[in-house]
């Protein structure tokens, strides 16, 4: 088992037994959602690989859309009493009524965002990744914190990456900050920065598929950071759905559905090295 | 009446006058204050105020992010402090090529119209993104493949198209009877435009082009889409990391800070010629 | 030979024909006066003296040289014509000493310094040493006329073209630049007016013509054509303006 499904199912473990978690989860949410009977579940648009394949969450293809199907189980919905919206980041957070019950696209679970909002517990823990190209390791940059430092750097602006580089890595030179994943990868592909912090499953998938001679550097997982990036499910401040969510993720932890998931969909990053 | 000397005191005319201002003060006061009223008292009573007001108008957050806002702005400042005299020169020249007159010189004009039809028709977006990325994509070393060089020609050819545009239309408002004077004396073309007709024309296109560079004061931003971080990129990351508004409405009040002096500024230049013209 | 003779100068706004073969000949140190209803050809025909506009046919000799050659560079006859306009034109930017310096700065290459002392007593000779350093807007239209005059004079020219200066002027400050013209006539400088100001045109010229439709009708000493007009038009003009 993982690092991450151990971790979450110690936490499952204070609770009693799993059937009991399910069952309670179940009955839980009767009345809570948006429509009857029915979990309204938020993704990104577009809603990216690995976390969901091709676009299409509706197939249960990729991680998240999975996870959502898995929670959704363990709250009683079967899989026809599903449906998928999407939102940006911004339309999750904006104060008013929210148009889904649940929101997954990675988002990262932090004390100034759980003011204006509510997540779940952790459904992954991610480990940062170091994405650059096979240029820049070659010209002699390696896995350390000191070859980091000098590199220039980019992220995603929406993300707790760039936090995060600030706070684990500071770079000498202040780094650029772009819309998306594409642009970072363009600027990357145009020689602009050398390297890019993101989540490890993204940094794997967009060195694989989205970057020409990309490469993986190094990680920083999420055991042995200070405050490691975990994804948690957003919901409207005050949401009553909140402790249903909570036990059912902690259900599919505790029976191995969710280790099972991530096997299938998370690539295995053993071979990225830790940085030291 | 007529028979009377000139009474030393107010005449009847400015005591009338003297009421009706009062009058008109006192009702505009009254008035102002009733709307205020009323957007003070109404809108929090709307029921989703709470919310909207621990998401945008937020003060804890605005006093953890306003100094990092501040910080970030003076990126916008640079950047538009070394486009805006670009900007010009590129601009003059332009709406110069437009004006030629020679018929060796043809190409120059036809230059200058497909310009100004181009870099005014495409979205600012497209062309930072065109040239901010695709340029330095073409394999170019650090430092000139560097985002701050591309964004800002970008900005500086869209800019330059606009500010042509008013410049020329500047140039043309300038009655024929001025070229006629200036030929009159034996001047030349150039020197006619150069003494006679440039300094008349950019006198009077100061208040259009002040708002355009208002404008490029605000699509400076833009240029945070390929990497640098101003202050409308560092209040997104604010936003995203706080889940809050609140940034984007501080990041608002340092462009107003600056804009509504420089808009007020334009509104009183433009008043001062119509003045003087009329 | 004339110093200035026009030679049957025709010259057409598109299909409308406003100089239909004008002949006139100027001799040097004359005042010429052009009378006649607006829209009869005065106005252009000073300014296609000037070579403001081309002529289409005919010659305009100025001391016996074709000046109205198609493809000859106008900029050095210019330089010879004075030309002053009904509504000053003077450059809005420009101080009035600005604005009689600019033109021999540019053409005559001249510096400041070296135009000072001509261009002071220029504005001194008629009546202006004060407002030299005002802009237009800070000048009545008399006094920026004056100011048109010296801009022109400043160049040296040979010959000064007036049209309808006097035009634009309240009735009080036409007397200060009809005071002006008086003044050149006397001093020698050769003139071709067109004008309204019959009484003037009387009392100074040396030959009045009288336009009509693009032609010159009538012409002659202005007591002759005052006087007795030989044509009917030209008496049902003078009746009706005197």
């Amino acid at each position: 088992m993982k690092p991450t499904a151990l971790a979450l199912s110690a936490l499952a473990g204070l609770l009693p037994a799993t059937a009991l978690l399910a069952q309670d989860a179940a009955s839980c949410a009767a009345g809570k959602t948006l429509e009857e009977g029915v979990l309204t579940v938020a993704t990104g648009n577009p809603a990216y690989y690995p976390w969901v394949i091709d676009n299409a969450p509706e197939s249960g293809q990729g991680y998240e859309a999975a996870v959502a199907y898995a929670i959704a189980a363990a709250m009683g919905f079967d899989g026809d009493h599903v449906t998928w919206t999407r939102t940006s980041f911004d339309e999750a957070i904006q104060p008013g009524p929210k148009d889904f019950d649940i929101n997954m696209q990675q988002f990262s679970i932090t004390p100034e965002r759980q003011e204006m909002v509510d997540f779940s517990a952790p459904y992954y823990s991610s480990a940062m990744a170091v994405l650059t190209t096979q240029a820049v390791v070659d010209a002699g940059a390696e896995a350390t914190l000191d070859s980091l430092k000098d590199l220039v750097w980019g992220a995603a602006a929406g993300t707790t990456a760039a936090p995060v580089l600030e706070q684990t890595i500071a770079p000498a030179k202040s780094p650029m900050l772009y819309g998306d994943n594409a642009d970072v990868t363009a600027a990357m592909q145009a020689n602009q920065i050398d390297a890019a912090l993101f989540d490890l499953p993204t940094a794997l998938y967009l060195a694989a598929v989205m970057l020409e001679n990309g490469v993986v550097l190094g990680q920083f997982p999420a055991e042995q950071a200070e405050d490691p990036d975990q994804f948690g499910a957003l919901m409207e401040k005050g949401s009553a759905l909140k402790p249903c969510v909570d036990m059912a993720i902690a259900a599919i932890a505790e029976d191995g559905t969710l280790a099972g998931i991530e096997a299938e969909w998370l690539q295995d990053a053993t071979g990225v090295p830790v940085v030291q | 009446m007529t028979d009377k000397a000139v009474p030393s005191g107010p005449t009847r005319r400015a005591l009338y006058e003297a009421r009706i201002r009062r009058r008109s003060a006192l009702i505009a006061t009254l008035s102002t204050a009733l709307v205020l009223a009323a957007i003070i008292i109404l809108v929090p009573m709307a029921p989703g105020w709470e919310a909207v007001k621990k998401s945008f108008f937020n003060g804890p957050v605005l006093a953890k992010t306003f100094p990092g806002l501040l910080n970030a702005f003076l990126m916008d400042v640079a950047i538009f402090a070394w486009c805006a005299p670009l900007i010009a020169v590129l601009a003059l020249v332009i709406a110069l090529c437009r004006d030629v007159r020679a018929p060796a010189l043809f190409p120059l004009r036809l230059f200058g119209a497909l310009y100004t039809d181009i870099f005014r028709g495409l979205p600012v977006v497209l062309v930072i993104y065109l040239i901010g990325f695709g340029v330095p994509g073409l394999g170019l070393p650090r430092p000139w493949n560097s985002p701050y060089i591309w964004g800002s020609l970008a900005l500086i050819l869209i800019y330059s198209a606009y500010v042509a545009e008013v410049i020329r239309s500047g140039i043309e408002s300038i009655h024929q009877s001025q070229r006629a004077a200036s030929a009159s004396l034996g001047m030349s073309d150039a020197d006619t435009m150069r003494f006679v007709i440039l300094p008349q024309a950019l006198r009077n296109v100061v208040p259009s082009n002040m708002n355009l560079f208002i404008a490029l004061q605000k699509d400076v931003a833009l240029l945070s889409f390929i990497g640098p971080v101003e202050i409308f990129r560092q209040a997104g990351v604010y936003k995203s990391l706080m889940a809050n508004f609140t940034p984007y409405v501080g990041a608002a009040v340092i462009f107003l800070a600056l804009t509504i002096p420089a808009t007020r500024y334009a509104d009183y230049l433009m008043a001062r010629q119509r003045r003087r013209r009329g | 030979m004339s110093f200035l003779s026009l030679r049957s100068v025709t010259k057409s706004f598109a299909e409308n024909q406003v100089c239909k073969g004008i002949d006139l000949e100027v001799e040097k140190g004359q005042m010429v006066c052009l009378i006649g209803a607006s829209g009869s050809g005065k106005s252009t025909l000073l300014r296609c003296i000037n070579l403001l506009e081309p002529i289409d046919e005919g010659a305009i000799l100025l001391e016996g040289t074709d000046i109205a050659e198609p493809g000859l560079d106008p900029r050095p006859v210019r330089e010879r014509i004075g030309i002053v306009f009904q509504s000053y034109n003077l450059f809005p930017h420009m101080s009035a000493m600005e604005n009689v310096m600019l033109a021999p700065r540019r053409v005559h290459r001249k510096t400041r310094a070296q135009l000072k002392a001509p261009v002071e007593a220029l504005f001194a000779r008629f009546g202006l040493a004060e407002r030299m350093h005002h802009y237009p807007d800070q000048l009545s239209g008399g006094q920026q006329q004056r100011v048109a005059i010296i801009r022109a004079l400043a160049m040296q020219p040979q010959i000064m073209l007036f049209d309808e200066i006097t035009s634009a002027l309240d009735p009080e400050l036409v007397g200060e630049v009809l005071d002006v013209l008086r003044q050149l006539h006397a001093e020698g400088m050769t003139m071709i007016l067109a004008t309204h100001e019959m009484g003037f045109a009387r009392e100074l010229a040396d030959k009045v013509c009288f336009l009509d439709a693009g032609r010159i009708l009538e012409e002659g000493p202005p007591e002759q054509l005052f006087a007795a007009p030989q044509q009917e038009r030209t008496r049902a003009f003078l009746s009706r303006i005197l």
